[in-house]
Parts: structure tokens; sequence; C-alpha cells
């Protein structure tokens, strides 16, 4: 129709294959895309802490306990072990292999909610409560908003273990594992840091 | 684009057209994934908000036309200057950008959706929420009252009862929840869905510049939705972020403020800066001066906005060493601004430069950009910052950077792309007349701030007493201001006008050299019959087009290419129309006005936001046959 120049045709991309892994998929640009600004979260959090820790003369302030060890270190160590499990499903889903892959996503839902309950125990733990002063308030801040991360993604996973025991796996859905995998990663890994500004910090300042 | 005369070219296009047209009707309308409905209704929305916003802008002006002038109380001043410029920023400018960028971005990579259609469709979605969750209150008289930055301890617990706060609050929330969405995709569509050939090296200026202002969205904005949930917490939870009695500080709400207010100011004008180079170029006729240049300007802005964070603190003190740095940034800023502006002229210079509508707001641009420019520089240093802070200078300023960087060159970027999307020029005349009227009156209007400034007259009061002689200067304020809203209004007659009667012209009026210029006009549900091939910047002014065939006609098919060099790598599924992106950002929507009222919607809310989610992104493929979930026969 009106077109300055009709194009001359040079080939076919009828031959290219219809998915692919990894980085060359979109889908997981789009998960990074999403784990920088969640990122970018997570770093100003822990900035807020650090700044509202150098404002004040006591940190914790005169009369707050220390934050408690023992259900928040339990928690980090099972979190940091799910890795082994996760990265498991997210090397059979390369390969591919649907029944390894509809049962690790099924373990990893299962494993979700075990952490989901440390998590719980930990918040329980925490002292003292968010309305107490500023120290509390950005505490319970970084863990609320890591726990959100689980909670979503664990939400993530179990309704991927429902689809994927009821439907047949194609290219594009074990690409969607993968990414799931990559996330949850993210979520361990982000952990880390938070984890030690917020229980080790207060002990070495 | 189609093959010639008749053929296998027509039955292509016709079914494509059939594979990515929407349904028709109301259904078509709340489910369509179409970038360029979904980019069309954002675009008008803004719109709709900037006329608004203007009036609110007329009722001020009118209010300090004379002094001691009773017509408006102090409160209603407050919130009028409140709702103006939270809508103008939050609501008209970055969003509009991001609405450009929606609607030319996989127009100028030869595409036919972006990467993430849903995506965009819910970004509207929640757009629209955080518009509403603005001005419906406003409509039965609860309005935020405290500025387009509400500053704790102003905005907390204490000093705001009510939900007037909230409401601006969980607003910030909606749009940068939206503004978020469309910057992830139009980002990893510039970098995943390239034509053939299209290396970065080869990427339109106005790629670049929206590439840049998107992930700058992606690192500033959480800043600004963590500084929103901090102060609702304050509010609804009784945290101590900001408050001192509780060891909180409210400085920290500033710091997180301004980590996203300073690049926001650069994330509205880099997509400017991407449509001024596109239309300088084609009315220069020739390709752009400087081109690796102005790539560098435009990555050096994105990271030197980040290092300005600061330069808004200096008047809250801080540490002298500090101040030295973040004068020397705030001048360096204008060092890649300033190599922008030289390759535009040169580049016009070395033309044959035609002088059209798009031509002229350029020329509007630079000529008011350099004004607000050289008054930045002023106010960049920070012993003249701590006199002028808070005065007309500063309103007058950034105005100057706001309307003449950023609106003066969204107008151009209207009149140019607009026969491509409506297949009508848009009446020269009346365009000439409205260019005449919103430029004259702009500067007529504003510049005498700069004079009422250093006279000292303070920002933000509602009125002012006879004897500070500052009546006629206003005065003149306020005739200029109403005349550049005139010319607004003529602007958009101009639009309406032409839509129906306006000149009819084909696929590439201006001669334009991007790919976007090789569609029909206005571009078929799916843009582009074959995949086109690019080896240079101006691939149009080239004496051949070519291109390759084989993505599927009677699926939704795209193409996605390497980072680097736009390398072909597989043929990508695109989801169809979906109602699930309005679900979502209805359920989301629950979730936020809730949560203004009880920390529980977070919980509750987010059953109805996951139920939305998961049928969103449910794929539909054949059940299984194996397992105990599996259906046998
Ligand atoms: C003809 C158009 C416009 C007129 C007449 C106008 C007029 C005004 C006036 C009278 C004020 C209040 C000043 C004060 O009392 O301190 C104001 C504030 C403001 N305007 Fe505009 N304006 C216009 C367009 C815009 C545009 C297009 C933008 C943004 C893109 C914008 C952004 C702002 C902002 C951010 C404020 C500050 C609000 C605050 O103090 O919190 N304005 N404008």
């Amino acid at each position: 129709m009106s077109s300055p120049e009709s194009p001359r045709i040079i080939g076919s991309l009828a031959d290219l294959p219809d998915s692919a892994r990894g980085a060359a998929h979109l889908v997981w640009w789009g998960n990074l895309g999403f784990m920088l600004i969640e990122g970018t979260g997570f770093v100003l959090a822990v900035g807020c802490y650090l700044f509202l820790s150098s404002a004040s003369a006591a940190w914790p302030p005169a009369g707050d306990p220390l934050p408690s060890l023992w259900w928040s270190s339990i928690f980090t160590l099972a979190l940091i072990a799910s890795e082994i499990p996760n990265l498991w499903v997210k090397r059979r889903s390369g390969e591919h292999d649907a029944a390894a892959v509809r049962l690790g996503v099924l373990a990893m839902t299962a494993i979700g909610l075990i952490l989901l309950f440390l998590r719980a125990c930990e918040i329980a733990a925490l002292q003292p409560s968010w309305h107490q002063d500023a120290y509390a308030s950005v505490m319970w801040m970084l863990v609320i908003l890591h726990s959100s991360h689980i909670v979503t993604d664990w939400g993530d996973t179990l309704v991927q273990a429902l689809w994927l025991h009821t439907h047949q796996i194609g290219d594009d859905q074990f690409a969607d594992v993968e990414d799931n995998c990559n996330y949850w990663t993210f979520v361990v890994v982000a952990w880390l840091p938070l984890y030690a500004v917020i229980y080790w910090l207060p002990r070495f300042a | 684009m189609t093959a010639t005369a008749a053929g296998p070219g027509d039955s292509r296009a016709a079914q494509l057209r059939q594979t990515w047209r929407d349904p028709p009707g109301l259904w078509g309308f709340l489910t369509t994934v179409d970038h360029k409905r979904i980019a069309a209704r954002y675009i008008v929305t803004t719109l709709f908000l900037l006329f608004l916003a203007g009036m609110l802008a007329m009722d001020m002006r009118l209010q300090l036309s004379a002094p001691g002038l009773h017509r408006m109380d102090p409160q209603l001043y407050n919130e009028s200057f409140s709702l103006h410029g939270s809508t103008m920023l939050f609501l008209v400018s970055v969003p509009v950008m991001e609405a450009m960028a929606l609607w030319l971005v996989p127009l100028m990579l030869g595409q036919r959706n972006m990467a993430f259609p849903r995506l965009a469709a819910f970004s509207y979605w929640l757009y629209l929420g955080g518009v509403l969750m603005l001005w419906l209150p406003h409509a039965v008289n609860i309005t935020p009252d405290l500025g387009w930055f509400e500053y704790p301890p102003l905005s907390g617990p204490a000093y705001s009862p009510g939900h007037r706060a909230d409401i601006w609050a969980q607003m910030i929330t909606f749009t940068e929840v939206a503004a978020l969405a469309a910057s992830v995709n139009v980002a990893m569509t510039i970098l995943k869905l390239r034509p053939p050939g299209m290396t970065l090296a080869k990427m339109p200026l106005f790629l670049w510049a929206m590439l840049v202002a998107s992930l700058m969205t992606i690192f500033a904005l959480p800043a600004v939705m963590l500084a929103t949930s901090m102060l609702i917490a304050d509010r609804l939870v009784s945290t101590h972020f900001f408050s001192p009695s509780g060891g909180g500080d409210a400085l920290l709400f500033q710091h997180l403020f301004w980590f996203f207010g300073h690049p926001e100011v650069y994330i509205i004008f880099v997509p400017a800066v991407g449509f001024v180079s596109a239309i300088v170029e084609t009315f220069a006729r020739r390709p752009i001066f400087g081109y690796a240049a102005m790539v560098l300007s435009v990555l050096a802005i994105g990271i030197l906005a980040f290092g300005l964070w600061v330069h808004h603190m200096f008047a809250v003190g801080l540490p002298r060493l500090g101040n030295d740095f973040y004068t020397a940034a705030s001048m360096t800023i204008a060092l890649p601004a300033g190599i922008q502006i030289f390759c535009w002229i040169a580049t016009i210079w070395g033309g044959r430069p035609r002088l059209a509508t798009p031509m002229l707001w350029v020329i509007g641009f630079i000529i008011t950009f350099v004004i607000g420019g050289l008054s930045g520089v002023m106010t960049a240093s920070a012993p003249l910052d701590l006199q002028l802070t808070d005065t007309y200078f500063i309103v007058a300023h950034f105005h100057y950077v706001l309307v003449g960087g950023a609106i003066f060159p969204l107008l151009g970027a209207f009149c140019y792309w607009y026969p491509k999307a409506t297949g009508r020029l848009m009446s020269e005349k009346l365009g000439t007349l409205a260019f005449a009227l919103i430029v004259g009156g702009f500067n007529l209007g504003f510049f005498p701030m700069h004079i009422l400034g250093l006279w000292g007259m303070p920002r933000r009061v509602y009125t002012y007493p006879a004897g500070m002689g500052w009546g006629t200067l206003n005065l003149v304020a306020t005739i200029g201001s109403a005349v550049a809203v005139v010319g607004g209004l003529v602007f958009v007659a101009n639009a309406l006008w032409s839509f129906w009667y306006g000149r009819r012209v084909g696929a590439d009026p201006w001669g334009g050299p991007t790919l976007e210029w090789a569609a029909r006009s206005p571009p078929p549900p799916h843009n582009f019959d074959l995949v086109l091939c690019v080896d240079s910047l101006t691939p149009l002014w080239k004496k051949e087009l070519t291109a390759f065939d084989g993505l599927a006609l009677d699926r939704r098919e795209m193409l996605v290419t390497t980072v680097m060099e736009a390398e072909p790598i597989y043929r990508q599924n695109s989801v169809g129309p979906s109602i699930w992106p309005l679900m979502s950002a209805l359920a989301v929507t629950l979730l936020f006005v809730g949560s203004i009222f009880t920390p529980w919607a977070l919980v509750w809310g987010a059953v109805p936001v996951a139920i939305a989610l998961t049928f969103w992104f449910w794929p539909t493929r054949a059940r299984a046959s194996t397992g105990p979930l599996g259906r046998r026969r």
C-alpha cells in the first residue's frame, strides 16, 4: 500500500526454534528487571537501617534487647539449604526432565511451607514491638519486606506445581520453572546481608 | 510496508490482521493488549489531566493577579498547588513519557508488540487507579494540601490527621508501580526485540533515551515507594521512622524522596532528548551530528542524576565537603546537556532544515531550556541556593525546565507522529498559532517570576500585600499564563479537527528515516507484515529495504534477538487479549485503598491479587496424561 519501498525478502525465520533457555529467553530478562527493582528496594531499606542507626546514640537503643539469634539462624540455615533442591530443579528443568521437574517443584512448595513456619517463629521472637522505637520499626520493616518475597515466591511455586502436574509441559514452561528457581535464589541471596545487618550488626556496633 | 501490488503480500497482511486484531466492542476495549491502543488511552488520559491541572494553575494565577485578593483562602490555595504539582509530575509528565514509549518503541523496532503485552495493559489500569485515587477524594473535598512532596513531620500522624496525606502517599504507590511495570517492559523490549542488524551502535537515539530513562526509573522509583510506605506505616501502625521522639529522623524521608526526586526531573527530560533528536534528524534531512557523543551524554545524564540527589539537601545543612562536591556535580550536568544542544544545532546547521511545526517546537524548546538551565546553574551554587530557595525564582526555574524541557518537546513529538497514528496531518496554520501562543504566553508568564523571586516573593503564598510592589509583574504573569492556556486549547482543537478533516497522508509524510515510517498510517494491529532488517541508523533513507518472512501468520509470534548484536535467536509466542490485567489492577486497587484504613488489607487484599495473577499467567496447554492429576481416557 503506502510504503516508500517494498522490502526485498532476504530469508525466512521459519527455521528458528520457537523457544529458548536462560538469558536467551525473553522472560529471563523480565525476571531480571523485577529483581533489579526489588534489589534496589532492599539496598535502600538497608540504607534506612544504617541511617537510623548512625543517628542514634546506642544501637539498639537503651532498654531494647539484642535481636534473638535462635530462630533467625535456624531459618537462615534452612534457607541456604533450600538452594540445594532449588538448583537441582533448575538443572533438571534445563534438561526438560518432566518427571523430575514435577517432583522437584512440589518438593520446593513443601520446603517453602517449612520455611514460612520458621519465619513465623522468627517473627514471633522479634523484640521489641515495631511501635516501640525507630530501631524496632526498621528491623520489622526489613523482616516483613523479605517475608513478603518468600510468600510471593511460595505462592508462585504452588501454582506452578499445580499446573505442572495437570498439563503437558512445553519448552516455555520449562523456562518458567528455571525463572522461578532463579527468583528463589535471589530471595535467598538477598536475605544474607539482611540477616547480617539485623542480627549481627547490633552486636558489633 | 507490503509486497508489491497484489498476491502473497496482501493475503499475508489480511491473515496477520485477523490474527492480531482485538475482539470487537467493549470486551475488546477492556481486554486489548495492543500497545498502540494502550498507549493511546494513556496519552489521552494524561492530556486530560494536563488540562485539569492547568485549570487549577489558572485559578491560582487569578488569585495572585493583584495584591490582597481573597477569592481563595489559604487552605484552598494549599490544596490547589499540591494537586497541581502532584498531578503534573506523577500523573502527567512521567506517565506521558512512558506512554509515548509504549506507542513508539515497538514501531521503531519493526516489531508487532511489546515484550510483555499484558504488563502494558496492567500498567495503564493501575495508573488509572492512581488518577482516581487523587481526584475522586478531591471531588468530595479530601485533597492533599502539603505540596507535591509531603515532608514529615508535617505529613506525619501528629500534624496531619484525616486521610489527605494517605491519599497522596497511596497515589504515589499506584503510579510508581505502574511506571515500574512500564519501564521493565520498555527496557526489555529495547534490549531483546531489536530487528536483525540493529546492533546497539545502530540504535536510534530515541531508543537509547527510552532505555536510559527506563533504567533510571527502575533504580529511582523504589526509593519513593519505600518512603511513602514508611510514611503510611508511621500514620497507620505507629512506627517511628520519621518521628524524632521515637528515635526516628524526618530527614530520612527527604533523603529517600530526593533519591527519586532528582532523577525524576531527568526521567522526564531524557525521553524529551529522544523526541528532539528524532525530529531534528528528519527535519534537517541529515543523520544526527555526533551520534556517539549524544549516546554518551544521555548515559552521563543518567548516572549524574543520581549523584545530584544531595544537592536538594543544601538547605538542610550537609557537611561542608559534601556541599562543594554536589555543587560541582550539579554544574557538570550542564556539560552533557550542552553537548546535546551543540549536536542538535550542528545537525540543523549542516542539513537542509524545514520549519514545519515539530521543528518549531524544537526551537522553542532549545531557547526555553537554555534559560531554565542558566537559572539552574545559578541555584546549583550552594550559597545562592540558600538565598533563593522557596522564592518565585525557583518556581520560574522549574517551570522553565519542566515545561520548556519536557512539555515543548512532547508537543513537538505529538505533531511529528500524529500522521503516523491517525493517517492525517495536523493543520500547520493552527499548529503555528498554537505554538506562538504557548511559547510566547509561557515566557511572558514565567520570566517575570525570576524577578519576583529576586525581589523576595516567596512561593506557596496565597496572596501578598500591595506595599511589596509585586502587583504589576504578577499581573503580567497571569496574563502570560492565560495566553498559554488559550494556546493549549488551540492545540487540542487542532488535534481534534485534524482527526476528521486533516489531509490524508501515506506511510512517510515527513521523509523520516526510522522503521516506524515504514508501517502503514495508521498501523494495522500487527504493525508490520514482515520482519524488517536494519544496517544503518537511517534505514529508510536507503535505496532498498530488506526483510525476513517466516513468522507465523495464524498465531501471534515475534522475533527475539541478542542483546548486543541483535542476531535472531528464536520466535517468541506473544500472548493475546486478556481480561486479567484489568482484574489484577482492580485487585491491587482494593489492596492499596484498603491499606489506608487497616494493615490487614495487606493480608486479605493479597488473596484476590493472587487469584487474578494466577489466571493472568496460567498457560493454556494440553492436559497431562500421566501422574495422579493427569486426565486419562
Ligand atoms: C501554563 C501552565 C502552568 C501554570 C500557569 C502553572 C502555574 C503554577 C503556579 C501558580 C504554581 C504555584 C506556585 C506557588 O504558589 O508556589 C505552580 C506550582 C507548580 N507547578 Fe505549575 N504551572 C503550569 C504548568 C506546569 C507544568 C506543565 C508542570 C509540570 C510538568 C508544573 C509543575 C508544577 C509544580 C511541581 C509546582 C509546585 C507545587 C508545589 O509547590 O508543591 N506546572 N504552577
